[in-house]
């Protein structure tokens, strides 16, 4: 697996295992995450990338395993002694104190004196674009509001490490685009350590400095967003990162060929591409040379704005490619994939 | 529904039929109270009091009447009353609500178990047992069994109140540095108090109107307002007793209009789950 050097590690989960009852939640995860980075755990819904997250924050227990923060074992501290701080999905902020008190909650459990924490409070409403909404009632705030309220909450302590779980569900998207550029240039002005949990690829590619794909309570690959997009290294990582067109191809000389069965008997994989890195062409056009030529019809369209979206039937095998120009179903139509578009992993067993 | 224009006599006059009638169901019995408070003489062919005045309002509150005194009496029974309920239904409701407790609806279900049995022989027993423990006859006595009766409401309203504080406000304070009890305090009571607040005015009000319990644990040492009313109208004394059913009411309203204040719908939502 390829992995860039890491920095002294600042967070370091080892080997990280959650069960509940006999349903294993995490198994033997180990992340390291350096000072200042900014880590997404990117994986659909049930995959476990909340429960390490919680695990970090304290509020679920660790079967096995260690977690360490700055030389610190915190793995059986209760949570308000870790020094972490979270960003919940639903913000939960408390409803029955304003603004201020919300953001400056966390130094008053820290005993520091009334002026200070009217000075921090301050300053994060500054930082947050949020002057003046100090009085103001937590159900008087917009959706956007309400995440900067949690977020200023959680940097007022000055966290040991920030987490945040999928905090850009509830927006509009929109709203979500803004944010997300707004929190990342945050995080970076104020260096602080983060861990952001999203099922959102697109978040988790623009957001992060390395990306955790998980998939069944296992890390499925660890790497920068680039990394992970153009390499993935497993067909679950090839197909979460958008490459979700999957044929079986056959070895043929230095390059692979379609369909599998009609092969020469060479070794057998299966591909992944994305449906933007194939073309349409009239049957029977040269693609080049190793370009993949796959033989189908076309069958539904759909309308993307700037281009359609095309599935194409191809024997057994069905696959989208993205395409300008308008064709009707049932025309005949050659696929070509580059052979730098392929990722190609060994058949299945 | 109904087109401008389209007005519909039937229906409307059917609504103020029923209406009416209910109405009448309702504030009827009010009003004979109400003219019996104030009827110093009122024989049986008048349709109305002869005469009208204060003279028993006079006596109710003179400085000595015992109507002032069981009044006090029933408030102060309330109040303790109140204490002890909250004292069990808030770790009770606090436990049922969050705890993932195995037997949760069973539990729930137990502590409605004294209202589904009947009343009498219940408090029959609860006689016997208090008059071995010298509890007959006592505030301590009529506070305990006023106390297990408002308990069923308590703590379905208290465990319901809980219910609907969100699990995610009390991780985000253990995050932000409480410790569990800091937390408790400065998050979980203060969203759920609403809800007990309401659950501690019902626990007043049930026991503002028990009778049978009082009758059986509290007679003859302890009048509350209920136990004096029947006795001055079995005594024939309506005046007395309708004046006393007068008192009782000014609570019952004041808080009722409270409590609907306070039981929000998220609450109300919570409640048996």
């Amino acid at each position: 697996m390829a992995q860039t050097p890491v920095a002294a590690p600042y967070l370091h989960a080892d080997a990280v295992s959650v069960s509940y009852g006999a349903t294993r939640v995490l198994d033997r995860v180990s992340l390291t995450v350096a000072r200042g980075e900014l880590v997404a755990l990117l994986g659909s819904s049930g995959c476990g990338k909340t429960t390490l997250l919680r695990s970090i924050a304290g509020f679920v227990v660790p079967t096995e395993g260690r977690i360490v923060v700055d030389g610190r074992d915190i793995t059986r501290l209760p949570p308000e002694a870790r020094g972490t701080a979270m960003m919940f999905q639903s913000y939960a902020l408390w409803p029955h104190m304003n603004v201020a008190a919300n953001i400056g909650y966390g130094l008053r459990m820290r005993g520091k004196p009334r002026d200070e924490i009217a000075k921090r409070v301050g300053e994060m409403l500054r930082l947050l674009q949020l002057e003046g909404y100090g009085e103001r009632t937590i159900g008087a705030l917009s959706g956007g509001q309400k995440q900067r309220v949690a977020l200023g909450r959680a940097l007022a302590v000055d966290p040991s490490v920030l987490l945040l779980d999928e905090p850009m569900s509830n927006l509009d998207y929109r709203v979500r685009l803004e944010l997300r550029h707004e929190l990342r240039a945050l995080q970076q002005r104020v260096g602080i350590t983060a861990i952001y949990v999203t099922h959102d690829r697109e978040e988790a590619l623009t957001l992060a400095d390395r990306i955790a794909v998980i998939d069944a309570g296992r890390i499925a690959q660890l790497g920068t967003p680039d990394e992970v997009f153009h390499r993935p290294v497993s067909p679950f990582v090839a197909g979460f990162m958008g490459a979700d067109n999957a044929i079986d191809v056959v070895r043929s000389g230095d390059a692979w060929s379609w369909p599998a069965s009609a092969g020469p008997g060479g070794a057998r994989a299966r591909a992944h591409f994305r449906a933007d890195r194939a073309r349409l062409a009239p049957p029977g056009t040269d693609g080049g040379r190793g370009t993949l030529a796959i033989d189908g019809t076309v069958g539904q369209r759909v309308y993307l704005g700037t281009q359609y979206r095309y599935r194409i039937h191809a024997g057994a095998d069905d696959f989208w490619v993205e395409d300008a120009e308008r064709r009707e179903e049932g025309a005949p139509v050659r696929a070509l994939v580059p052979p730098e578009a392929l990722l190609v992993f060994p058949a299945a067993a | 529904m109904t087109s401008i224009g389209g007005f519909r006599w039937g229906e409307t006059l059917a609504r103020v039929v029923v209406i009416a009638l209910l109405a009448f169901a309702i504030f009827g019995p009010l009003a004979n109270l109400v003219l019996w408070a104030f009827a110093e003489r009122w024989y049986f062919p008048h349709k109305f009091p002869q005469e009208i005045g204060f003279t028993y309002w006079a006596r109710v509150f003179a400085p000595r009447g015992s109507a002032l005194a069981s009044l006090w009496t029933s408030v102060g029974i309330a109040c303790l009353t109140v204490l002890v309920t909250l004292a069990v239904a808030i770790p009770a409701g606090y436990a049922l609500a969050r705890l993932k407790l195995p037997a949760r609806t069973l539990i729930l279900l137990v502590f409605l178990l004294p209202q589904a049995v009947p009343n009498l022989p219940v408090y029959v027993n609860i006689a016997r047992v208090f008059y071995e423990l010298r509890l007959n006859g006592t505030v301590t006595g009529v506070v305990l069994v006023h106390a297990a009766h408002g308990l069923v409401l308590a703590v379905w309203i208290a465990s319901a109140a809980f219910a609907a504080v969100d699990a995610s406000l009390e991780e985000a304070a253990r995050n932000m540095g409480a410790s569990a009890w800091r937390c408790w305090t400065t998050v979980t009571l203060p969203l759920a108090l609403p809800g007990l607040i309401a659950s501690a005015i019902f626990v007043f009000l049930e026991s503002l109107d028990e009778f049978t319990g009082t009758y059986f644990v509290g007679v003859p040492d302890v009048t509350t307002m209920p136990l004096l009313m029947f006795n001055a109208s079995m005594g024939g004394n309506y005046q007395i007793a309708s004046i006393t059913a007068l008192l009782l009411l000014v609570p019952s309203i004041a808080f009722m209009l409270l409590v609907e204040r306070f039981l929000k719908a998220d609450v109300l939502a919570m409640i048996g789950r």
